[in-house]
């Protein structure tokens, strides 16, 4: 579903992606796990088509398509989709608004016509239940006042409206109580099938407990210096990251 | 990021579309502004003496002011002698004759906002002879209103038919020496709008300009009066959010609200006059005096407005209140584009005891333009237990465009309570981004956040009429951010 091949980017003078060459199948679900500064948010980033980002070396094929040629909401609209670690606050702008005008952005691509409000309140309304999400979220503003964990089952939430082909979560865990990562790793399991990927930013094998991956990548200094079964992430936790940083270097 | 945005230009004069139905013969007097001028306007308005005295005396106190520079705008000294003061109601020859020969991009614009097709024609000034729709509509809102007694005319009408009325309220809260502009307006005024709410009478209906047919045109004078005796109520709504053109440059316009005990009136504006091009050249100087007096005990005036249009807005909506336990509030959005300045917001003038003010400001700077928010809180003595409550936010779109506050407090009551808050954002790249993120495009992005800062005073607007400035929002930011 996607390839990529030694991905070189930078921000400013910084070199953060040094040669990332990584493919993950429809199907499958990819760990990319890694020390901090290691490049895995940029990684996220720079696939979702975020600015500030100069793209110094390789490609990234998205379902045969040049992704990096396409515009952030070209590539939403084509089914790949961010969950921020860190889901911004738009005031005013209600969250039901925001998620029926991003599923109709979809429909408009394809043809459709625009969702019906009262069907897609429904679907909110059943996908919120999954998340355990309470009604107050409906009328609430964008992220406006949301907890660190209401903020990140909000993204899960949307994933599961918008029902993207890619989904690349960027450290989703982090911040979350033991509850709500049950509560987000039961979204994302419920939309695994063999017609969607997954990559999953994270810095701790714990989220691993509940999403299993089919593989784990470890990011050091912008390079994949070691990929694995889910092993790799269990022996990560043992030893820590400089076992692969060493070996890396 | 800020990339001059294509605006409407268009070539388009408004022409007087139906006229009057008085019987004023086509004449215009020269430029120029003397006595005999005001007298020639009030003869041809058939006014009672005391009308054409007030004129006068408003006259003679004009020639002793001062055109006033004191507000954050640039403009030039305009030479009031070069103005013609009366002209008869316009021909229809002088429009286009058909929607082919208006600016196509004004149309665009029309599309956009969802003018009807009819309206259309009526806005860009084209000549169509056919009787719109809205005539029965009309007629069936005025038969309601005269059930319910309430009067709404045209002020001209209103002078014939209710003198009494106008000698006891006009210039009573704007009196004919408040400012430059006003004393220049009630000295020559054109038309406007009359309104009385009888004791007890809750107005059965949103009091509209929109089907006041006779008196669309009312020019670049107007006068408005609104009366809510004791315990009526009444909600009026002002302008039109489709782009007007107007071949008068400055437009100096009055609004006297005077609400009685336990008395309600919300004033809605949406302005949308033509704010000149992306040059920064024509466009209306729109210096508009507005003020409402909470005069009886509990009574309440609350003004709304949503301002997009005019190369520059200088006016600030404003409340004297002066009975026992009186509320004002005032709502804003002002935007600006291109070369666009705005120097709006209000005085809250708390005289009597337990009044009570809310302010809340909205600011939204793209382009070039500069948008000043200026505000006066006064407590005086006698108002005990008075409470204000401001809120005065600025959105910056690009880096050249300029927002600005100056906020005035007086309070002269160690009882009273006053709280101000105040933010300056810009429009976040994360939260662009974010947007972007879900499939939504650019433009729609600017428009979502916009609107969500606009929200609480957007609420205020009567649900049709909020529809429509968000719609006209997102037509005047257009290109804004990109």
């Amino acid at each position: 579903m996607i390839r990529i091949e030694n991905l070189h980017a930078s921000v400013g003078d910084k070199k953060v992606l040094n040669g990332v060459t990584l493919e993950v199948n429809a199907g499958e679900v990819h760990a990319i796990m890694g020390p901090n500064g290691s490049g895995k948010s940029t990684l996220a980033h720079v696939l979702a088509g975020r600015p500030g980002y100069a793209i110094t070396a390789g490609s990234v094929t998205y379902d045969g398509k040049d992704l990096l040629a396409l515009a952030p909401e070209e590539r939403a609209r084509a089914g790949v989709f961010l969950g921020f670690q860190y889901p911004v606050e738009i005031p005013g702008v209600n969250n039901v608004y925001l998620l029926k005008a991003a599923v109709n952005a979809v429909r408009k691509q394809r043809g459709l016509p625009e969702v019906d409000a009262f069907d897609f309140l429904g679907l909110v309304r059943e996908k919120m239940q999954l998340m355990q999400m309470d009604d107050s979220f409906l009328s609430r503003g964008v992220n406006e006042g949301f907890s660190g964990g209401e903020k990140k089952r909000n993204e899960i939430l949307q994933m599961l409206v918008l029902e993207p082909r890619l989904a690349i979560l960027d450290e989703t865990d982090s911040g979350l109580d033991i509850d709500a990562l049950k509560v987000v790793a039961s979204g994302v399991n419920s939309l695994r099938g063999p017609e969607r990927a997954f990559v999953l930013v994270t810095h701790y094998q714990r989220l691993l407990d509940y999403i299993v991956p089919d593989q784990v990548h470890v990011l050091v200094r912008g390079r994949i210096a070691r990929s694995g079964d889910r092993t790799l992430a269990l022996e990560l936790e043992k030893r820590g990251y400089d076992w692969v940083s060493d070996q890396a270097a | 990021m800020s990339e001059a945005p294509e605006k409407l230009e268009t070539l388009l004069a408004r022409g007087y579309q139906h006229g009057f139905v008085t019987d004023i013969e086509s004449d215009t007097v020269a430029p120029g502004l003397d006595e005999d001028v005001v007298r020639f306007i009030s003869r041809k308005k058939k006014e009672p003496a005391f009308l054409t005295e007030w004129r006068l005396k408003a006259l003679r106190h004009w020639h002793t002011m001062r055109e006033p520079h004191w507000a954050h705008v640039n403009f030039k000294p305009i030479d009031y002698q070069s103005i013609s003061y009366y002209s008869a109601p316009k021909a229809k020859k002088d429009g286009p004759k058909s929607l082919d020969e208006v600016d196509p991009k004004l149309l665009e614009t029309y599309a956009k906002l969802g003018v009807p097709l009819h309206e259309r024609a009526r806005l860009a000034g084209v000549a169509v002879d056919a009787v719109f729709d809205s005539v029965s509509v009309a007629t069936t809102f005025k038969e309601k209103l005269t059930a319910a007694g309430v009067i709404f005319l045209p002020f001209s009408q209103a002078v014939q038919q209710h003198p009494a009325l106008i000698e006891q309220y006009l210039g009573t809260v704007v009196p004919y020496s408040d400012n430059f502009y006003a004393t220049l307006n009630s000295a020559v005024f054109s038309d406007g709008s009359f309104v009385y709410v009888p004791k007890g009478v809750r107005c059965p209906m949103e009091l509209s300009t929109y089907f006041r047919i006779n008196a669309l045109n009312t020019g670049q004078f107007e006068r408005t009066l609104i009366i809510a005796d004791a315990g009526s109520h009444v909600s009026y709504l002002e302008g039109c959010s489709a782009p007007m053109r107007d071949e008068n440059q400055l437009h100096a316009a009055v609004v006297e609200l005077v609400a009685l005990d336990d008395a309600f009136i919300k004033y809605s504006t949406v302005q949308n006059w033509y704010p000149g091009d992306a040059q920064g050249v024509g466009g209306i100087y729109n210096f508009v005096t507005k003020r409402g007096e909470c005069r009886g005990r509990n009574s309440h005036i609350s003004w709304t407005q949503v301002e997009t249009g005019s190369a520059i807005t200088w006016k600030y909506p404003s409340c004297v209140l002066r009975g026992a336990g009186s509320i004002g509030e005032f709502y804003s959005v002002a935007t600006v584009n291109n070369y666009q300045q705005a120097d709006t917001g209000t005085k809250m003038i708390h005289i009597g005891p337990d009044t009570r003010s809310t302010i809340v400001s909205k600011g939204i700077s793209a382009g070039h333009g500069q948008n000043t928010y200026r505000g006066l809180v006064k407590v005086l003595p006698s108002a005990h237990r008075a409470r204000n409550f401001t809120q005065c936010d600025s959105l910056l779109m690009g880096d050249k465009s300029g927002a600005h506050t100056f906020p005035y407090v007086e309070v002269k009551n160690p009882s009273a309570t006053i709280e101000h808050e105040a933010s300056t954002s810009k429009i976040s790249d994360d939260q662009l981004f974010y947007c972007l993120q879900r499939g939504i495009t650019q433009e729609d992005a600017v428009n979502m956040i916009v609107s969500g800062f606009c929200k609480t005073v957007f609420k205020e607007l009567p649900m049709e009429f909020a529809v429509e400035a968000q719609n006209l929002l997102a037509v005047s930011l257009e290109g804004a951010v990109g």
